[in-house]
């Protein structure tokens, strides 16, 4: 056990799955020598050579396209796409290929694959270095969509991703990335990509959220508990499939939802959980889903940022706004 | 090595047998008897089944099919030069090179009637499912290479797509790849001069596409694309460079698409009959057939009796995609993951019901 950030707890993770099953590669934008612009694969080019920690010409469709032919003929390879906003000449071969294969040829070919890229916004950056399109890959059956919100849940969401039968895109939030650390365990330490994570205990209301936004979530939690008001966190953690029974039962209990996204407000992962609570527990609602989001709005540059990328500040107001319905 | 003595840049292209089907003695390849005669009967063979394809077609019985008549050597010689273990990868118009890689012709005709079971070729079988995105299956096939050379397995991938191919992104960025890696890739284009209503031409102002590999640091070659002994000769030199480990190839296989793009076009709207005319006197089938006659291997009574059994293969096949069960509402959930999650598990139940029974 040793204190960690994120970034060193993916490192953690991809450093054992590489010694334990030989069939793991990594490739990428300078994802070998250099150790990748995050230094995320940071000393594995030396410790397993630049045969498996394969540094790529500069092309994502053709990283993603050749790691979907290496998982067909029996790799498990793990590729790096160096920002969330730079993997759409990749989604073709991710929606038409990747996502589709195990379908296509009746279980026969599959792509047991993982798609790694560091996602969102609040790190100030140039120009299509902070967007949260996970919904894109949330609506393509076969897909699975994981974002880990803390050190150790990296650890474990991306050892169980490694050794998942079937393609999963993995969203790293790049504000969380050295945000703070906390005790990972070395060694086996495997995350189910089903089940949501209880962060807390509460009776009055449930906050639903994921990734980079947990922190933001706890805070207002916690402002909220000042004011009385017991809140109950989910972290998601895989958005797709999702733990709808999860969800859904936590709600009921509480009776109140506010959902929490990074991402622009219209066709979010926000409103299908919305539109779920309505279809599952509409008579237990005791206020409406309240969505805390992005407006629907092409992501401003660092000036104008902080319009933009939700705060603590919004949500504890949701919360107020539920709880006074 | 051809490569050498064939560069496209200097405007050669490797051709053995000539449309009269007279052969280049310097050139001709060492086959067995029985080979040939395997590589004879797929060509005809996917002819016999490609008409048919169509008929039914038209009868409603299958859906949209896209012809390879007139590409049977296209298709069937760059398949010969593969081993036991070698991939096929290709895009929807190589019926011949499934046909000799193993693939049941019932299957493939399945597939095309709608049913995801004709992508089921059998165990062992290292062929993979169609690529409808034109081009996109060109970086499987270098990742598939790449996992074969990972193994230290002498495995080669023989990757197919059109001229139209040769156009998208992930051509330039499979080809670039495959020559960085020095995968065991081989790369055939079919160019088979038309892109639906794209002429040749106007898909690229680069003089051949072979050459199109000088620019990826590996070697290209144009061949006859309507020579069945001109296309194994070329893809078996490749194929043996890679296995070697010394990377891959492009081969431009020169032929013509005698029918149209798919059974819901009409070439007539974009070509002309003299074009059609010249290609018909170059038919791959006529040249081949004259080739082994004048061996001794052929004549007009084996050729009766080959149709005869042939058209009675296709009929039986024909029953067999026909006869087979449509999928269940099972089969259409099941394979969208490993394990169905939860959610989709009563997203089954509920669509079941919702659809009255008939999804019983």
């Amino acid at each position: 056990m040793s204190i960690m950030n994120m970034v060193q707890a993916i490192n953690l993770a991809l450093d054992e799955e590489m010694a334990r099953d030989q069939s793991v590669v990594l490739l990428g934008e300078d994802v070998g020598l250099d150790g990748g612009v995050f230094r995320v694969s940071d000393g594995l080019f030396k410790k397993y050579g630049r045969g498996r920690v394969i540094d790529t010409p500069l092309a994502e469709s053709g990283i993603i396209g050749v790691s979907i032919g290496m998982a067909m003929n029996g790799l498990r390879p793990v590729a790096e796409i160096q920002f969330m906003g730079f993997i759409y000449p990749a989604f073709n071969q991710i929606v038409s290929h990747a996502a589709r294969m195990r379908n296509r040829s009746r279980g026969r070919l599959t792509v047991p694959m993982v798609i790694r890229a560091p996602y969102g916004a609040g790190v100030k950056a140039l120009e299509h270095h902070s967007e949260s399109t996970e919904a894109l890959f949330c609506q393509t059956p076969g897909l699975k969509v994981v974002v880990p919100s803390t050190p150790l849940e990296a650890k474990g969401l991306l050892a169980a991703a490694i050794r998942d039968p079937d393609p999963v895109i993995f969203l790293e939030p790049a504000r969380s990335y050295r945000l703070f650390k906390e005790e990972v365990p070395e060694g086996e330490y495997l995350l189910p990509l089903s089940k949501v994570r209880l962060v807390k205990q509460g009776k009055d209301l449930t906050l639903i959220g994921w990734g980079a936004m947990l922190p933001a979530i706890q805070k207002a939690a916690e402002a909220a508990e000042k004011d009385g008001v017991s809140c109950e966190i989910l972290d998601l953690r895989t958005l797709s499939p999702l733990d709808w029974t999860g969800v859904i039962s936590s709600v009921k209990r509480t009776g109140r939802a506010v959902i929490v996204q990074e991402a622009p407000k219209t066709c979010g992962l926000s409103a299908e959980i919305a539109a779920r609570l309505s279809e599952e527990i509409l008579l237990s609602l005791k206020a409406p889903v309240e969505r805390v989001t992005a407006p629907d709005i092409v992501l401003p540059l660092p000036k104008g940022e902080d319009y933009y990328y939700v705060n603590s500040a919004r949500i504890q107001k949701a919360i107020k706004r539920a709880m006074s319905f | 090595m051809l490569v050498d003595d064939f560069d496209p840049l200097k405007g050669k292209m490797l051709q053995i047998l000539d449309k009269d089907g007279n052969v280049d003695k310097e050139l001709e390849p060492r086959i067995d008897d029985k080979r040939l005669l395997e590589a004879y009967r797929t060509m005809v063979l996917t002819r016999v089944a490609d008409e048919k394809s169509v008929r039914l077609q038209r009868q409603g019985r299958l859906g949209a099919y896209p012809p390879s008549k007139g590409q049977e050597a296209s298709q069937v010689g760059p398949a010969m030069a593969l081993g036991d273990g070698d991939w096929l990868v290709w895009a929807f118009r190589e019926l011949g090179a499934l046909l000799l890689r193993g693939a049941p012709l019932w299957r493939t005709m399945l597939y095309w009637m709608g049913n995801e079971e004709g992508s089921r070729y059998g165990e062992g079988i290292n062929i993979a499912p169609s690529a409808v995105p034109v081009g996109s299956q060109i970086p499987h096939a270098v990742g598939i290479s790449f996992a074969s050379k990972y193994r230290n397995e002498k495995g080669v991938t023989l990757c197919f797509f059109g001229d139209g191919g040769s156009s998208e992104g992930d051509f330039h960025e499979g080809l670039n790849f495959a020559g960085v890696m020095k995968t065991p890739t081989v790369f055939i284009c079919q160019n088979n001069q038309w892109a639906i209503s794209l002429p040749r031409e106007m898909q690229t102002a680069s003089k051949t596409i072979a050459q199109k590999a000088v620019a990826y640091g590996f070697p290209g070659i144009l061949v006859d694309g309507n020579d069945v002994l001109a296309l194994f000769s070329a893809t078996k030199e490749a194929v043996e460079r890679a296995r070697r480990g010394e990377g891959p190839t492009l081969i431009e296989s020169f032929t013509y698409r005698l029918s149209d793009h798919t059974t819901s076009d009409d070439a007539t709207r974009y070509r002309t009959d003299q074009e059609l005319k010249y290609w018909i006197e170059r038919d791959p089938i006529t040249r081949f057939r004259i080739y082994l006659a004048r061996k001794g291997l052929w004549d007009d009574a084996k050729e009766k009796a080959l149709l005869e059994e042939l058209g009675q293969f296709v009929e039986e096949e024909v029953k067999r995609a026909e006869n087979f069960s449509p999928p269940s509402i099972d089969d259409v959930f099941n394979y969208t993951y490993a394990s169905m999650p939860e959610d989709l598990k009563s997203q089954l139940e509920f669509h079941r019901h919702d659809l009255d029974g008939k999804g019983e």
